[in-house]
């Protein structure tokens, strides 16, 4: 059921996303606004800093301990009337979740947002077992509607304009009248909500992701801003928690240093509007809530990234940030990386969970210009994990032959300081004499790669340090 | 610092780019060095290994390492006219090492490596240099510098005592003009779309000349904007600082000189 | 091998662990009994009365209303003047909590109903467990008292916050809470009416919840 990578055409893809007008003019909007409003949120927060920095501490601590960790929320959920399920595999994790579903009558399933099930293919899944999986979040629910997948792990649809979303609106939403107006975000707003109210309404079985997993309490905590994930997990029957290993945390203090961090990184809010702690079923007396508790633990690939060098990934509370102030995923959107994960921290988890002979384009496809790790509010050296990926793929030769031999030809040279001072000369020399009209080449043979874009300065002449030897031998004089 | 001399002797690595593309760079960080009192030596060198280093060749970047590292021995200080290159010696250098003997070794080098500007500034307390540009300049934060090494405030200090020099904030200076070593090559089209945006806000700043503090961002910023025909100069901030602006500007033919 | 077991033993394979570590498990037993706190913001702390500005700060800087009432009595005729001035029914869904029930609703002109929310009530009361003055937020109980589906079903929220229960932080309310009783189904933090940016970055208020919050903090 997974979704079927398209990681290995990144370049095709990322082409085809830059002469893409409509996504171009959406990308304008994560450039503009995230940013601003991050940077904003921590201004006005001395405190910032210090709260990164033990939430890395933190979240190490729980990677370090995750076994013992994983045993007390385990125990807790059940003493809280809930049930815990683990699944190795993307495969397991849907065949738990769709035989709950099932064991229900489940006909109707909401589902708020959730990365982990978009990783797993969940939705695939539970409409294959000949039931209607009904996304809520506004921006999940445009994308389900195209056929999409998010192209951002908090935005799904910033690559959509609202004329798009029109389209698709009175495409699907054809028993309301023709004639509405539909030209302005709020209307989009106002409809999906009305047809969602029914949908949370109908649902059997409600399907929640959870930013935080509570040891101490046996709690899930999910953050949201529409109250999506609240209608999902409050009216059905059944409330089903999926999330992913790494997501637990000891204790709600702990849970709470991260909630700190997690708003002012993602959409620069101090705090979501809907932070909300569920611990097993409704009680006896509730009048409402859940009847039924389920929580779906998923591997899917995390516990071979510990004790590994990219063990800082499991860092990862999903804020965003990084991609937001990504100078690549704002040329080429979250589509382009091919799978469920886009930009810098895709670049990273896309090869430890799908491989990096499919996501090996991936971590290469960046600049490290590092912005992404001055955001993170767990302070994962995403460059530095990129250049651990691109090791490896030197390593098991999976580096393109020109890259190879380029570098090892450069590589002979640059540690051989004699041979390299005469080739350089020779070939600088040659190349100023070549450049010396316009001081520059606007095509090169062996530069393709750069001169099809830009003009390639030429060299002013001999090189530095020949220069330099020759003025000291005339000062000596 | 050398017990024979007063003055500090400073170990200039130009970078490959400055030493094959730009020596003029390399004599104008040069001349500021010794303005500011330091004995500047050149010895023999090729390049800090980052290419390697970035491209998942650790073998090499070692080897590139070590042979840096004893190029320089003798030197009490190393500076480099790049904030890239700097980034490679005083943060990266160290991480290539397991032995506890070489990664000591790298961490004492790393220790008395400086990019030019913060160097002049942050080591040596230069508060002003002796030099003339008639105009507005706008200042692209190159991002190892800016984020390696918290290089933003010392070039705008300096470029602040030219005389005739205002320098105008260009918006996004600290975004990544989509140089990236090997990835501009390699993800050419990518690369494109990014300097196409730097060099937009370039152009709004409405400064006729960029400056930035690394070679490579400034190859990458100076070939797409002669590519765009657009009549902005592109310079190494060490050239005006120097007072060096005698070689044509990068990417420029000579009658375009000011 | 279960797939529980599994994946346990996939983790101490690759921590290189067996699990039965006692420096392991007292470094765990231990931060889950000492629980400690990271970093406090110093924004919420202060004085009562301090906190209440802050309060009244935050909740307003995210779109919801706030009122100071004298004493908790001024509470349905509060909900009948909003009511009144949007225009809206006076009508108004509430749990059991007694805090609510005792006061005078039909003097104020109020037509109220008790339970859970089914989609049909526009206006629905709850009181909250707390507030928190370092983000504006609202921490509310699930239960008969308060039942869950009304923060979030009906158009307009009314919250009624006792001013003794305004927090510096939310340390300090989940502290309360863990002495409180067991934890309830449901504990909501909530902070402003629901929104969506999902299109077009464009902020708009009242996504699949409220519309409106509107906070009564109440001094007596």
């Amino acid at each position: 059921m997974t979704l079927h990578p398209t990681t290995p055409g990144f370049k095709d893809n990322a082409h085809q996303a830059l002469r893409d007008p409509e996504l171009q003019k959406a990308l304008g909007h994560v450039q503009q606004g995230f940013i601003y409003k991050r940077q904003s949120a921590v201004e006005r927060l001395p405190e910032f800093e210090n709260l990164r920095e033990a939430a890395r501490d933190l979240k190490d601590h729980v990677l370090k301990h995750l076994d013992l960790y994983l045993e007390t929320y385990e125990r807790n959920v059940i003493a809280s009337g809930g049930q815990v399920h683990f699944a190795r595999t993307s495969a397991e994790a849907c065949e738990t979740i769709v035989n709950i579903c099932k064991s229900h009558g489940a006909k109707s399933v909401t589902k708020g947002k959730s990365m982990v099930s978009e990783e797993i293919g969940l939705n695939g899944a539970i409409e294959a077992a000949g039931m209607q999986a009904v996304e809520t979040d506004l921006g999940e629910y445009i994308i389900q509607l195209r056929g999409e997948t998010p192209s951002h792990i908090i935005a799904p649809a910033v690559h959509l304009t609202k004329e798009q979303v029109e389209v698709d609106f009175r495409r699907v939403h054809t028993h309301l009248e023709p004639a509405r107006d539909l030209s302005e975000p709020v209307q989009l707003l106002t409809e999906a909500r009305g047809v969602l109210r029914q949908k949370f309404l109908d649902a059997d079985v409600g399907i929640t992701g959870a930013n935080f997993l509570v040891a101490e309490t046996g709690s899930s905590i999910i953050v949201t801003n529409e109250g999506n994930g609240d209608l999902t997990q409050s009216l059905p029957r059944v409330h089903i928690v999926i999330a992913s290993i790494e997501k637990i945390v000891p204790t709600l203090e702990d849970a709470i240093l991260l909630l700190r961090v997690l708003a002012r990184s993602a959409t620069g809010q101090d705090m979501s509007v809907y932070t909300t702690l569920s611990t097993g079923p409704r009680r006896a007396e509730d009048p409402d809530g859940p009847e039924h508790y389920h929580v779906v633990l998923v591997d899917n690939g995390r516990s071979a990234m510990l004790g590994t060098e990219f063990e800082d990934m499991l860092r990862c509370i999903r804020c965003g940030a990084c991609m937001n102030h990504c100078p690549v995923y704002h040329a080429i959107g979250g589509h382009a990386y091919g799978w469920v994960y886009p930009g810098p921290m895709g670049a990273v988890l896309t090869p430890s969970l799908i491989g990096v002979e499919k996501g090996g384009h991936l971590p290469n496809a960046s600049t490290f210009c590092g912005r992404c790790e001055s955001v993170c509010p767990v302070k994962i050296p995403l460059p530095k994990l990129m250049r651990h990926w691109r090791e490896r793929e030197f390593e098991r030769h999976l580096t393109p032959a020109v890259q190879r031999y380029g570098l090892k030809i450069w590589g002979f040279f640059a540690k051989n300081p004699g041979l390299y001072s005469l080739a350089t000369r020779a070939a600088m020399t040659t190349l100023a004499w070549l450049g010396r009209d316009k001081g520059r080449f606007t095509s090169l043979p062996l530069a393709k790669g750069w001169t099809d874009y830009r003009d390639l300065p030429s060299p002013q002449g001999d090189t530095f340090q020949a220069q330099w030897r020759k003025r000291q031998k005339e000062a000596r004089r | 610092m050398s017990p024979a001399s007063a003055r500090p002797r400073v170990g200039l690595f130009a970078t490959c780019l400055v030493d094959l593309f730009r020596p003029s760079v390399g004599f104008a960080a040069a001349k500021l060095l010794e303005d500011a009192g330091c004995e500047v030596l050149v010895p023999p060198q090729t390049c800090c290994g980052q290419p390697a280093f970035n491209s998942g060749d650790r073998v090499t970047a070692r080897d590139l390492a070590l042979q840096v590292m004893d190029a320089f021995s003798g030197c009490d200080y190393i500076v480099a006219p790049s904030g890239s290159c700097t980034g490679q010696m005083v943060k990266h250098f160290p991480e290539l090492f397991d032995e506890p003997q070489l990664a000591m070794r790298a961490r004492a080098f790393a220790g008395k490596t400086f990019e030019l500007v913060s160097f002049l500034t942050d080591v040596l307390k230069v508060t002003s240099v002796e030099a003339t540009y008639e105009g507005r300049v706008t200042y692209h934060d190159s991002c190892s510098g800016l984020r390696e090494l918290g290089i933003q405030s010392q070039p705008r200090a300096l470029l602040a005592t030219v005389k005739g020099l205002e320098l105008v904030e260009m918006k996004e200076s600290d975004v990544c003009c989509g140089f990236g070593g090997t990835f501009a090559a390699k993800y050419g089209e990518i690369s494109d779309a990014i300097v196409t945006k730097k060099t937009a806000h370039v152009s709004e700043s409405g400064a006729p000349l960029l400056l930035a503090g690394d070679l490579g961002c400034l190859m990458n910023m100076a070939g797409k904007i002669t590519r765009q025909s657009k009549q902005i100069e592109v310079r190494h901030v060490a050239e005006v600082l120097a007072g060096m602006c005698d070689e044509p500007p990068i990417a420029a033919r000579k009658e375009m000189r000011r | 091998m279960s797939a529980r077991d599994d994946v346990f033993a996939n983790i101490r394979r690759s921590l290189g662990v067996s699990g039965k570590e006692a420096t392991r498990r007292a470094g765990v037993t231990q931060r889950l009994e000492t629980t400690p706190r990271g970093p406090i913001p110093a924004r919420g702390q202060g004085s009562p009365a301090a906190r209440l500005a802050t309060f009244i700060t935050e909740a307003t800087r995210v779109s919801a209303s706030v009122v100071v009432l004298n004493n908790k009595d001024a509470v349905p005729d509060e909900v009948a003047r909003f009511l009144r001035a949007a225009n809206l029914p006076l009508s108004l869904k509430m749990g059991q909590d007694t805090r609510l029930a005792v006061l005078n609703w039909k003097s104020a002109g109020l037509d109220t109903s008790n339970g859970p929310s089914d989609g049909s009530d526009l206006n629905a009361l709850s009181h909250a467990f707390g507030g928190v003055a370092e983000t504006g937020s609202l921490v509310l109980l699930s239960g008969p008292d308060n039942p869950v589906t009304l923060n979030f079903l009906p158009d307009n929220h009314f919250v009624v916050l006792s001013a003794a229960d305004l927090a510096a932080d939310l340390e300090s309310v989940v502290t309360k809470l863990k002495q409180h009783s067991a934890l309830p189904r449901t504990v909501n933090i909530i902070t402003g009416p629901s929104r969506s940016a999902d299109i077009e970055q464009t902020l708009l208020l009242g996504a699949h919840g409220p519309r409106q919050l509107h906070i009564m903090v109440t001094l007596k």
